[in-house]
């Protein structure tokens, strides 16, 4: 009896599924979903081999600084940076003095809960980067986390900013209506190929204080490299505790083991 | 002979990997621990600037100063007289007027507005509170009194009110920290 | 009950001795992990995870405890407190990481004590009730590692909160407003986000009351073992201590090291992107999908697409995927061969790789995108998944002729067992 019933729930559930399934199998041979312009023509986050990388990769201070000097000149018109301090900069290799210099080129709002005002003043070392107020088209992300917010991180950052280019012509052939809209700019690394921010960078758009040539590519990639330290400050430290953890752990692990043929050295099993 | 060496050889095996495992326990416990002290973020508490120029002489306000209160206080020339008058070897933590202030700057007496005793804020700087026996600040958890310099005169309390790092950065800022 | 060779506990110290006549704890720990719980000799490394299971629910409570010191839920700062506890709290980034990942290796864990379960039939009498209450303990983990992705209040945490949530609105009539009594509100906000978090604490203390019941009723009969042959004679076990105590040690090392290479060198490998970004009520990620182990089920919820009859395909995807798990819950009645081990069940133990293969299906499934042809693999697999519990295990019980068993557990390690002479053959 009980097998009967369960045998009758159990064909319940499969039939309804073969049902299901016979009529999204009709609709896929009779009608497939077409290709969307996105899916033919989205590409991966170009590779990159940055510093940071694997669990041996480190932070180049020199390169963050670089990168820090790109986002400030840059990306900071339009991209807040909420979640870092100037505090962390620090550890970017800079000075006490540097970094109160630094958080006193930004105008920091404070809100005063007495009189409901908001007073604007230099920032000061131990305030975090301000929001920024931004009049144009879209809402441009905070950036503080945006490496760890897409996939591909630091390889994802680098790629959009290097990946303006024209709508390929093969595009437009293949999908008339999927032209870029007024305003939108086209760029194959992101998720639906227009996007609102125009190329923002350009050969030395930044002079470098270290004289590296401000090639468009290499902004990109500092400034992806420092976005990488904004999204996890924390990152060299995780991985020099890391190691020293498993290198423990393995020498544990043999001698619990060595322990365990021991103990069990006069019981087959 | 042999034997035994065997056995003590495997008995030193169990021991290692008992005291590995105790290491790691001990190793765990470290950052559990070390989390509950204060974060970066904390230890970076800013510096508090105060605009003291309303103060009038005989008043005293209050601001915030790692989230504690510190008590701004513009004496009079009647109160300093006092506080310049005791014989510092009868306080119990003793220390002058002219320690606790910035020279040329006597009449501004900044202190944490915490009590020394446990921790509560002493009556005195707000408009009308009572200052207690000494005419300095009155702490109502114990009784501790205060005098015009807020040094312990009277009651449980141990020492002076703190008198924090601070400067005078311009005729009507003074900041703190 | 405990087997009649078994040690008892002997207080040494006359303190101990004090002790056990009036609150005798360490007489019970000797009886559940000490020399005086005797344990089949035969145990495989798949034994260990039952260990390991308990030692994740420890790890997840204590960083849960302190990740709950920095954390705040209030929908406006929530996601700040936990940024500012991985930046700036002392070994914040640690107890974070440590955290989530440890709900992954949870899961990682608990899945291989399942299958351990499926293959070596542990749900078979006398230890259904063990089964049961393992059950509900996977369930109470299921809701609680749901609600605390909820907490962080990232993108993807808010619309998980309303997808789940909106589950129950699929049940006739009170759906709807049971969705808004779980939220407390028309979406999830403060109301939702603090709920969840006042369970999210409860709940992990709640399992460990359920795996304390879990515990004591295998204690009753004891371990199964993977010939599923009972235990005979003195012969058959080994004393907890020191014997698995050792095994069990070094497993613990083995698991670490693989924890922890997560935790320092990959600590986001098992989230997920979107969940970086805050909250956004006004705007669904591309491709929202729960965290990993709840794919196999939600490739099942997906799996409904059709109006079944009267039953709207939203109500079915529903209760199959409920279904899905509370089918384990009859798999003692189910299952009704008298073998416990796939190892002497030449069918079953087919049937148990298909099914196998199958969960990696769903898992597949239920990551990717909610289109074709990943909606009709995961149609078969959905299919093959109820078929193997409500139709063939009944049947293939039924039917099977299985492989001759050894006598004792004894015989099956040593090739012999004296004891076995003894007996008058059948």
């Amino acid at each position: 009896m009980a097998r009967i019933l369960s045998i009758l729930v159990g064909l319940f559930f499969t039939v309804a599924l073969l049902w299901s399934f016979g009529n999204g199998f009709y609709t896929w041979a009779i009608d497939p979903a077409a290709e969307t312009a996105e899916e033919v023509f989205h590409k991966h986050p170009e590779a990159h081999h940055f510093s940071f990388d694997g669990p041996f990769g480190t932070f180049d201070h020199q390169q963050l600084q670089r990168g820090f000097q790109v986002y400030q000149q840059v990306c900071a018109a339009c991209h807040a940076l909420k979640h870092v301090a100037f505090r962390d900069l620090a550890q970017l290799g800079y000075n006490d003095a540097e970094v109160k210099a630094i958080a006193a080129q930004f105008q920091v709002p404070k809100y005063d809960a007495a009189t409901g005002e908001v007073t604007t003043n230099p920032g000061a070392p131990t305030d975090y980067f301000p929001p920024v107020a931004y009049a144009g088209q879209g809402s441009p992300p905070d950036l503080s986390l945006v490496v760890k917010a897409r996939h591909g991180g630091a390889q994802y950052v680098r790629s959009l900013l290097t990946g303006y280019t024209d709508q390929p012509a093969a595009l437009l052939k293949e999908f008339p209506d999927s032209k870029t809209p007024d305003g939108l700019y086209y760029n194959p690394y992101f998720a639906n190929l227009n996007l609102a921010m125009p190329p923002p960078l350009v050969d030395d758009a930044v002079t470098y204080s270290d004289g590296t040539p401000a090639t468009t590519a290499q902004e990109a990639t500092d400034v992806a490299a420092f976005l990488a330290w904004a999204a996890e400050p924390t990152m060299d430290k995780r991985k020099q505790t890391g190691w020293p953890i498993l290198g423990f752990l393995l020498f544990a692990t043999i001698l619990g083991y060595m322990s365990y043929r021991n103990i069990w050295a006069n019981k087959k099993h | 002979m042999a034997e035994e060496d065997g056995v003590r050889r495997r008995d030193f095996i169990n021991v290692a990997a008992v005291s590995a495992a105790g290491v790691a326990g001990i190793g765990v416990v470290i950052p559990l621990v070390s989390q509950m002290s204060a974060s970066a973020d904390v230890l970076a508490a800013s510096t508090t600037e105060v605009d003291y120029s309303s103060v009038q002489p005989g008043q005293a306000i209050k601001a915030i100063f790692r989230k504690q209160p510190v008590f701004i206080r513009n004496l009079t020339q009647a109160e300093i007289d006092a506080a310049n008058k005791v014989d510092i070897s009868t306080l119990r933590d003793p220390q002058t007027l002219a320690e606790r202030t910035k020279p040329g700057k006597e009449n501004w007496l900044i202190t944490m507005g915490v009590c020394t005793h446990l921790g509560c804020v002493p009556l005195g700087a707000g408009e009308g509170e009572p200052r207690g026996e000494f005419g300095g600040y009155f702490c109502p958890c114990h009784g501790s009194s205060y005098d015009t310099a807020a040094r312990i005169r009277k009651g449980p309390a141990p020492l002076n009110l703190q008198v924090p790092d601070y400067a005078f950065t311009s005729d009507t800022v003074v900041t703190i920290g | 009950m405990s087997f009649p060779w078994a040690k008892e506990y002997t207080p040494a110290h006359p303190f101990m001795k004090w002790m056990d006549e009036r609150l005798p704890i360490p007489r019970l720990v000797y009886n559940a992990v000490g020399g005086g719980y005797e344990v089949p000799r035969n145990l495989n490394y798949f034994w260990n995870f039952g260990f390991l299971a308990g030692l994740c629910l420890v790890i997840q409570i204590v960083t849960g405890i302190v990740m709950a010191m920095h954390y705040a839920a209030n929908s406006a700062v929530a996601f700040d407190t936990i940024e500012m506890t991985v930046r700036d709290v002392n070994w914040g980034w640690l107890m974070r990481y440590a955290h989530a990942n440890g709900a992954s290796a949870f899961f990682v864990v608990i899945y291989v004590h399942i299958f351990r379960g499926f293959y070596f039939g542990s749900y078979k009498a006398p230890r259904e009730m063990v089964w049961l209450l393992g059950v509900v303990i996977f369930l109470l983990m299921m809701a609680t590692a749901f609600m605390g992705y909820v907490l962080p209040w990232g993108q993807m945490s808010f619309w998980g909160a309303k997808v789940i949530t909106g589950l129950f609105s699929a049940i006739p009539l009170v759906g709807e407003p049971l969705q808004q009594w779980l939220l407390g509100g028309f979406a999830p906000d403060n109301a939702a986000l603090n709920r969840f978090f006042s369970l999210h604490y409860l709940l992990p203390f709640v399992i460990l009351g359920v795996v304390i019941l879990h515990i004591w009723a295998l204690h009753i009969p004891g371990s199964s073992n993977p010939t599923g042959v009972e235990v005979k004679s003195e012969s058959d076990t080994v004393p907890f201590y020191p014997y698995y105590v050792a095994k069990d040690g070094w497993a613990i090392g083995v698991f670490a090291i693989l924890y922890c290479a997560f935790v320092f060198f990959a600590p986001n490998y098992f989230g997920h992107p979107d969940n970086y970004i805050p909250a956004n009520p006004m705007s669904t990620p591309a491709h929202i999908v729960p965290e990993w182990y709840f794919w196999p089920f939600y490739a099942i919820l997906r799996a409904f697409t059709q109006n079944f009859f009267f039953i709207p395909a939203k109500l079915m995807g529903v209760l199959a995927m409920f279904g899905a798990i509370l089918v384990w819950f009859f798999l003692p009645w189910l299952d009704k061969s008298p073998i416990r081990s796939a190892s002497y069940r030449p069918v079953y133990k087919a049937f148990f790789v298909v099914l196998c293969l199958d969960m990696l299906v769903l898992f597949y499934c239920g990551g990717a995108e909610a289109k074709e042809p990943y909606v009709m693999i995961s149609q078969i697999a959905a299919m093959y998944y109820f078929a193997h519990f409500l139709i063939i295990l009944p049947i293939v019980s039924a039917i099977e002729k299985p492989k001759p068993l050894p006598y004792s557990i004894t015989e099956a390690v040593l090739g012999k067992d004296d004891a076995a002479r003894l007996e008058p053959s059948a």
